[in-house]
């Protein structure tokens, strides 16, 4: 079978700035891929490229058997790719519900379905209590979850999640991370970047390792944390070294 | 499910039915004619403001150049009445789908701009159609139309006696804009708007494309507009260009609905019954239109809602509701 999402020698460049350079990867149906890096290594571009928030320099990007390059955000969210984003962009004067049929309105065109979609999403991320809130009401870890409510009620293939849990309290975090976990077991393949090991490595099947652009290193998580150029990617050469 | 929600839309829909049924039996009792011209030019406003509503409130893209659509109503209608005899009922159609054509020829290009950019641009443009108006000769160019008057007649629509039929064409017009709003309110459109105004790059990730969604907004925006347009000329029966594509028109639209709460249901209609008969009584007490009296007045009213209620008059309630609660 074929992957659900594969990036053929995607190049980005911003003026003289190469942001990626020939990535190809693949992620299988129903898998969690992890996506990380040091600062700056090209995840969040890589990922834009993906959501089809603009298009990429050179390549091509293929979701679900079709090539999907040309297509808008708005498209590709239509064929199946729903995301979170890092900087979290609720709709802040919309209520929490009201975010959320946003989302559910790309499956759902008679109202009461989108709405009784949304509730049913609300009930699924853990934040029915706090439908009627207004978005701007929310506090960070509740806007992180929305976003990931928003994003599943347009009924994704593929979920990308964009740092969903960075900045959380270890609670928070672990919270977050169960979330994941049932979205792969609704059947959702889940695309992650994450710049924090200790949490991601546990939770992914497979992890893809960005550095300068590039693909460094790709496997097993147990495999890639004991990579030398992982850790020395991460952490400078001396480490790597002592490794 | 939802229960507050459904009782909250049959709410808004009676209270507007109940608010539609006291004023159309107000005429009746308040025979003074001039206090009559002032009803119909608020409900008139009301409703141009619940159209510019849609578009900027609910959209978020702010026009200030929605004179060029009312401008455009009034023209079409008087021009197809008094050149080929076409009655105004057809104007009125004819100028609101000429109205919405353009808009969504000018959104082509312009919806491109952010946020000032796009202000600015909507004043430029009906600068422009003002001024291309005052040199078309054939349009009457500066002098204008007169639309002559022969007698009471509802296919002509035009009264010469009474002022109620305008009153109750007005109060229809108001009850459509308001209806049409209602109705848009819980709908992939009206969500798709809201959700345009807070974020478009999160509504585009969303499935929401943005261009289309605010091109919708601006056709309907711009036909209702034009349809007040189109009721204005028969109203007054004597249009130039600087009375009904001037810059104040523009304004007069954007202020009740800022005044009253941008972006919501009630907002425009709260914010015309305040502010058009105070214009209209500060003008008649101070001084004549032109010298800008009434501009002082709601400049600054707008100034004290900026600073003291920036979300509108309409936020007093909400804010007592949830204390009720």
């Amino acid at each position: 079978m074929t992957a659900l999402l594969e990036t053929r020698g995607v190049w980005q460049r911003f003026g003289g700035l190469v942001a990626n350079s020939d990535v190809s990867i693949s992620v299988g149906r129903g898998e969690i891929v992890g996506l990380i890096g040091p600062n700056g290594a090209g995840k969040s571009t890589l990922f834009n490229l993906i959501a089809g928030v603009l298009p990429p320099t050179q390549g091509s990007i293929w979701f679900d058997g079709e090539d999907v390059t040309k297509l808008p955000a708005a498209e590709r969210c239509q064929r199946g790719v729903g995301r979170t984003f890092q900087v979290v962009k609720s709709f802040e004067t919309m209520t929490v519900i009201d975010n959320v049929i946003v989302g559910a309105l790309v499956r759902n065109t008679v109202m009461n379905e989108a709405r009784r979609k949304a509730h049913e999403v609300l009930e699924f991320t853990g934040l029915a209590a706090r439908a009627d809130v207004r978005a701007s009401d929310l506090v960070p870890a509740e806007k992180r979850r929305l976003e990931v409510a928003r994003a599943l009620a347009t009924e994704p293939k593929l979920l990308l999640l964009d740092e969903v849990l960075t900045g959380l309290t270890p609670t928070e975090a672990q919270t977050g991370v169960a979330l994941v976990r049932k979205v792969r077991d609704a059947g959702i393949t889940v695309l992650m970047v994450e710049h924090v090991m200790e949490i991601v490595m546990p939770l992914v099947d497979r992890a893809i390792v960005l550095d300068l652009g590039k693909v460094l290193v790709e496997g097993k998580p147990a495999d890639v944390v004991r990579d030398p150029k992982v850790i020395k990617a991460y952490l400078g050469d001396r480490h790597a070294q002592r490794a | 499910m939802d229960k507050n929600f459904i009782e909250r839309r049959r709410r808004d829909l009676i209270t507007a039915a109940g608010l539609a049924a006291v004023a159309a039996v107000v005429p009746l009792f308040v025979k003074d004619v001039y206090v009559q011209n002032i009803m119909v030019l608020t409900l008139m406003y009301a409703a141009l403001s619940q159209s510019w509503n849609i578009l900027s409130g609910y959209c978020g893209q702010i026009s200030l150049g929605h004179a060029l659509y009312f401008g455009l109503g009034a023209y079409t209608t008087a021009l197809l009445f008094t050149k080929f005899g076409v009655l105004p009922w057809f104007g009125m159609i004819a100028g609101g789908v000429l109205a919405a054509a353009i808009a969504m020829a000018l959104g082509y290009p312009f919806f491109r701009l952010g946020g000032h950019y796009f202000a600015i641009a909507t004043i430029v443009i009906a600068e422009i159609g003002l001024l291309l108006i005052q040199n078309w000769d054939w349009a009457g160019a500066a002098l204008g139309i007169d639309i002559p008057v022969r007698g009471d007649s509802w296919l002509k629509f035009q009264f010469a006696r009474s002022k109620l039929p305008y009153f109750y064409f007005a109060l229809v017009l108001a009850c459509v804009a308001w209806f049409v709003t209602w109705w848009l309110e819980d709908s992939k459109w009206g969500f798709w708007w809201r959700a345009v105004k807070d974020n478009p790059e999160a509504a585009e990730s969303l499935g929401v494309v943005v261009f289309n969604s605010k091109m919708g907004a601006a056709a309907v925006s711009a036909f209702l507009v034009a349809v007040g347009g189109s009721f204005y000329a028969q109203f007054v029966s004597y249009i130039d260009p600087e009375s009904v594509m001037g810059f104040q028109f523009s304004l007069l639209m954007a202020l009740p609905a800022v005044l009253g709460g941008i972006g919501t249901l009630w907002g425009p209609l709260l914010g015309a019954v305040i502010l058009i008969p105070l214009t209209e009584l500060t003008r008649s007490y101070i001084g004549g239109s032109g010298r800008g009296v009434d501009l002082i007045v709601y400049g600054t009213l707008i100034m004290l809602i900026a600073l003291a209620r920036p979300e509108g008059l309409i936020g007093l309630f909400s804010r007592r509701k949830e204390a009720a609660r």
